[in-house]
């Protein structure tokens, strides 16, 4: 049976009016933020089902945007996130779209750096607040956010696994939770870590240069 | 954690008050005690987080009570005032009138996109700070006490989102602000010095005075009916509290209750689950509102 915390029950301390169409929203923008590691000129929002049928009248396009430009869902400055985006000079476009998906709940979150590097995301917002996140860079993931996470982008060889988990004990990270997702056998995979404590920059970029089969590193 | 931390994972009521008779204490220690076993954290850790819950929750009340909100799609606002500045003259008398307005102020403050405590959610968060902090007013109770009532509120919540669920999608309104209303009547008996026993009384009275409540947000919003839901599910809460300190109990136990309460949420039809296509949300008015702010029909 499932242990849900004292703050399960009373919390998240968030802005309203939803906690999935509002709180679960503003966490989504901002976990592209962190993936896109702060650096966001431009974004562009698509809001699926729900969000998109009744998003307007709980402020999801507002919650977006406060994430991507970093704040987190309890922000009393989230109401205000579409004139503190066009003050910080990041241009938004947000999109309604009809398509059907998986999950009701569903937004596609494009994000272009200042040198045009472009970072996209695609997460759902299941329920009092909680996410997950199930598309990186059109990579299948599933991921949601509540530990710190190391996403590492890998071509599927033997001992792939082993070099980014060496790296993670020589920098004393404890592993919490691992999945690996893969496109085929010796194809494109993408290994998933959630961990105790934070993955550093200097860890990222170690992996990034001593892993020769790493071509992506994302860190939350 | 180890055997003697494990001994505090409770998931049912019967489970709690044995806990709670076994060593005599209050319901809020033996959820204190649960949660630093099982989030591993000390007990000033959880009360500091409690202390942050307890002052977002005093902020969205002064707010809802101070300033007129107006929700952002323009359809609610102003009745948590309204009702506080009649309170005085109030058939239900004054301290009731002033917790059901705190409770709607706070659901205001959340439709106008202001901060609030999920209590158990974002829809029923008027309920617990409204009653507890209205309380707290007229009989002295201290922030420490009030953080004691919080951890009540918790362990009743929890046991009914393991026993049947809190969100409106799966059991309706029943599991939002019934669930609030006995996380609420639990916290007032602790705190008015009730029994452990006397706290699940009024959280079961709570809940079966709501039972088979439907989710019919209008046009999909935590707006209408949900601000006087948690106006009735404060009263409900104060209600049941009296009620179980006077001395009179329920009939069926608190695990049964929640135990029917599950059942009747999924006897219930999915148009009356936070669909929004039935209940007052399929009227001929709120069908209008709907067309008025989204331009169509399904939500």
């Amino acid at each position: 049976m499932q242990n849900f915390s004292l703050f399960d029950i009373i919390g998240p301390r968030m802005v309203g009016p939803s906690s999935s169409h509002t709180a679960g929203a503003a966490k989504l923008g901002r976990m592209a933020w962190k993936i896109a590691r702060g650096d966001v000129k431009a974004a562009e929002l698509t809001l699926y089902g729900s969000f998109a049928t009744t998003g307007r009248g709980h402020g999801t396009d507002k919650a977006l945007v406060a994430g991507i430009l970093g704040l987190a869902p309890d922000d009393a400055r989230l109401r205000y996130s579409l004139l503190l985006a066009q003050e910080a000079g990041v241009s938004v476009d947000i999109r309604y779209s009809d398509e059907e998906p998986e999950h009701p709940n569903t937004a596609r979150i494009r994000i272009t750096s200042a040198a045009g590097k472009v970072t996209e995301i695609v997460g759902a917002s299941i329920g009092g607040g909680n996410i997950r996140i199930t598309e990186i860079n059109g990579m299948e993931v599933e991921l949601s956010g509540e530990y710190p996470t190391l996403i590492v982008r890998h071509t599927d060889v033997p001992g792939v696994i082993n070099d980014v988990t060496s790296i993670l004990a020589r920098e004393r990270i404890n592993v919490a939770f691992m999945r690996v997702f893969r496109q085929a056998r010796r194809a494109d995979a993408c290994m998933v870590i959630e961990t105790d404590t934070p993955v550093q920059e200097r860890t990222r970029e170690l992996i990034l240069e001593w892993c020769q089969q790493t071509t992506e590193v994302f860190t939350i | 954690m180890t055997a003697a931390n494990k001994a505090y994972l409770f998931h049912k009521g019967s489970e709690l008050l044995a806990l709670c008779s076994a060593e005599s204490l209050p319901i809020s220690e033996i959820m204190l005690r649960r949660e630093t076993a099982l989030s591993d954290v000390s007990r000033e850790a959880v009360f500091q987080e409690l202390g942050e819950t307890l002052s977002t929750m005093r902020a969205s009340v002064e707010r809802g009570l101070s300033e007129k909100q107006t929700s952002v799609s323009g359809l609610t606002g102003g009745d948590a005032e309204r009702l506080f500045g009649y309170a005085k003259r109030a058939l239900m008398g004054e301290p009731m009138a002033r917790a059901v307005a705190a409770s709607m102020a706070v659901v205001e403050v959340n439709a106008s996109m202001g901060r609030i405590v999920a209590a158990p959610t974002a829809g029923a968060s008027g309920i617990l700070p409204g009653v507890l902090l209205t309380a707290a007013e007229s009989r002295g109770w201290s922030d420490a006490a009030l953080c004691a009532g919080l951890l009540t509120a918790g362990a009743v919540g929890m046991l009914i989102a393991c026993g049947a669920s809190i969100s409106g999608a799966e059991g309706g309104c029943q599991a939002e602000t019934g669930t609030g209303a006995a996380m609420a009547a639990a916290a007032l008996v602790e705190l008015s010095g009730g029994s452990p026993a006397q706290a699940l009384h009024a959280a079961a009275i709570a809940l079966k005075n709501v039972m088979g409540l439907v989710c019919d947000p209008v046009a999909g919003l935590v707006e209408c009916p949900c601000i006087k839901r948690n106006a009735i599910g404060a009263a409900n809460a104060v209600l049941s509290a009296d009620l179980a300190l006077s001395g009179v109990e329920s009939l069926i136990p608190f695990d049964e209750v929640v135990a029917a309460m599950k059942s009747v949420g999924r006897a219930m039809n999915p148009d009356l689950r936070e669909t929004a296509r039935g209940g007052i949300a399929a009227s001929p008015t709120a069908r209008a509102l709907q067309r008025k702010l989204f331009g169509q029909e399904e939500p």
